[in-house]
């Protein structure tokens, strides 16, 4: 496109396009700082889209470019199904959705590098710095890609979400990371040969899924947080290859993000991200208020209440206190609960909704699956926020949530959960646990909470129960 | 100092940059900023239009497509979910 421009301004432009870049760079940055605040996050995210189109824009007029055809081609496809998706998708899939949207962020990475292999006829004209950084980039990029994907097939069930495992998986999965390595280093010497480069791709989408495979479906986010970041990284050395500053900084941006997230996500699990990369644990045979399991086997018995019962208890507390749980969505029970909520604030009781931090699929999920419902986010409260106003609450309504309030978590230090931050709910003066049956979470242990004097048990499916609640309280006037 | 050791440097800063901006996000808004960091790294679009708009070899401009494909699908998608998702959260009045 820099052909339309007069030629004075042509000799400037490789100049003017890098500034047009530090610009961008600045609108990226500017915009994931406006991401951190309820009020601001919109116009932020909508700050990094313009940033992005500017860079977009700005490199049409690339000397490099000379043919549009593709460009033109690729971008109305791209977007087509990238807005389709993004229209589509339901709220509560929305793991999938970013596990699906980065796969194919690290196959572009990888794509760039192979496309910038592939068109100079002689190899050895790169540097060898050129040539380790493309290399890198398709690694990287290629395990994004297969991981990504493999873990979207988890998610959606397509694969067993329970880890797959072989003996020697680890110590295979190591040599084979470390062997890919070695060829990314050989290519730098020996360019030419394509039997390494075509080996190396190979061996990286392999990777991806042998990585990814033996890491159970409930950890998944944890998961697509960490190849996010690495779709940071591919992007990044995909900058390092065409030597573009926008594309190594925004690259390093995304990369550290997902870095602290995936550490934010391991912590408020207990878990160290070794263990959840190479300790195969947990199956996806969980998800409690989902599924009907059989009641645990056990003499302790568990107090039952109605509908009738918790309308009058909520209907008369000066405070009440709804932790939500990933069953509430499984019930699609969001708006029914906002329903209830509303009548029990018309009466004059204090509603706050307490969140834990991997309430829901992924973290912060639960909080996008309450704005959905119109829950306004001033009344959602995170788990630091929440906790010392339990000692001072009437009743919490525990709804589809069960390992987040378990508190086993502090006290028994050989279950599989001890050490995992809670909701302390058990410090409430009442606690009413809205559930299927008795069946355990996806950590597959026992709840003490349940037997407890002062909780009540309202078996049933998340929305009918709520649904009774919310006449309950209607008919109450 | 070579070109290689300044990309570095640009490097570690930004990644410093990242680091600081990220870690005060409170949890209300890690699936969207999760969803929106992914969206930006799609940056990698801007190296696919680089390729695919070279003239010379054809192969290297189908696998430009290719990736502008992807980043593109990457890019639009994210950028629109995240705003979905952003636009629903909503202060009490």
């Amino acid at each position: 496109m820099s052909h339309f421009l007069p030629s004075g301004l042509q000799t400037m432009l490789p100049n003017i396009i890098q500034l047009v870049y530090l610009i961008a760079t600045g609108i990226f940055i500017f915009g994931i700082k406006r991401l951190g605040s309820p009020a601001t996050a919109r116009s932020g995210n909508q700050l990094a889209a313009l940033g992005m189109l500017i860079g977009i824009v700005v490199t049409l007029f690339d000397q490099q470019i000379l043919s549009f055809e593709y460009i033109i081609a690729g971008i109305v496809v791209g977007s087509a199904i990238g807005a389709f998706l993004a229209k589509k998708v339901e709220m509560t899939s929305m793991p999938e959705l970013v596990a699906v949207f980065n796969g194919f962020g690290g196959g572009a990475s990888a794509l760039v590098a192979w496309g910038e292999f592939t068109r100079v006829a002689d190899p050895t004209i790169f540097s060898g710095q050129d040539l380790v950084t493309t290399g890198l980039s398709i690694l990287i990029g290629a395990i994004t890609f297969t991981g990504s994907f493999v873990a979207f097939g988890k998610l959606k069930g397509f694969i067993s979400g329970n880890p797959l495992t072989f003996p020697g998986q680890n110590v295979f999965n190591a040599l084979l990371s470390i062997g890919s390595f070695g060829l990314v280093g050989w290519l730098a010497f020996d360019p030419t040969n394509l039997i390494i480069f075509w080996t190396l791709f190979g061996i990286a989408l392999f990777l991806g899924i042998l990585t990814v495979l033996p890491i159970g479906g409930a950890d998944m986010p944890v998961v697509i947080s960490l190849l996010n970041s690495y779709s940071g990284l591919a992007a990044s050395m995909a900058g390092f290859v065409i030597g573009n500053n926008l594309l190594i900084i925004s690259g390093a941006l995304v990369g550290a993000a997902g870095l602290i997230l995936t550490n934010i996500m391991c912590e408020s699990m207990n878990r160290s991200l070794g263990n959840v990369l190479f300790g195969a644990f947990g199956g996806d045979n969980g998800g409690d208020g989902g599924n009907t399991g059989p009641a645990a086997d056990t003499d302790k018995t568990v107090h039952k209440t109605t509908a009738q019962d918790v309308a009058l208890q909520c209907s008369y507390a000066d405070k009440v206190i709804i932790t939500p749980g990933y069953g509430l969505a499984v019930a699609q029970a969001q708006h029914v609960l906002k329903e209830v909520v509303d009548k029990l604030e018309k009466k004059g009781v204090n509603v706050k909704y307490g969140i834990h931090p991997v309430a829901g699929r992924m973290p912060g999920h639960m909080n996008v699956l309450l704005a959905e419902a119109d829950v306004p986010y001033d009344q959602l409260y995170d788990m630091e926020q929440i906790n010392p106003e339990f000692k001072s609450t009437d009743v919490v309504l525990v709804i589809g949530a069960n390992d987040v309030v378990n508190p086993a978590a502090k006290t028994e230090e050989g279950s599989p959960i001890y050490g995992m931050p809670i909701l302390d709910v058990d410090e409430a003066k009442r606690t009413i646990v809205f559930k299927r049956s008795l069946s355990p979470g996806f950590a597959g242990i026992d709840n003490e909470l349940f037997y407890e004097d002062s909780n009540q048990m309202f078996f049933g499916d998340a929305k009918d129960t709520l649904q009774d609640l919310s006449q309950a309280i209607g008919e109450m006037d | 100092m070579s070109g290689l050791i300044f990309n570095l440097f640009i490097f570690v800063l930004a990644s410093f940059v990242g680091f600081e901006l990220i870690s005060k996000v409170p949890p209300t808004l890690h699936t969207p900023l999760m969803s929106g960091a992914n969206a930006i790294s799609g940056i990698t679009i801007i190296g696919a239009l680089i390729v695919a708009g070279q003239t010379g070899d054809e192969w290297a401009q189908i696998i430009g497509f290719l990736a502008i494909v992807f980043a593109t699908i990457n890019v639009v998608g994210g950028f629109m979910v995240t705003d979905r998702m952003l636009e629903m959260f909503k202060k009490k009045d």
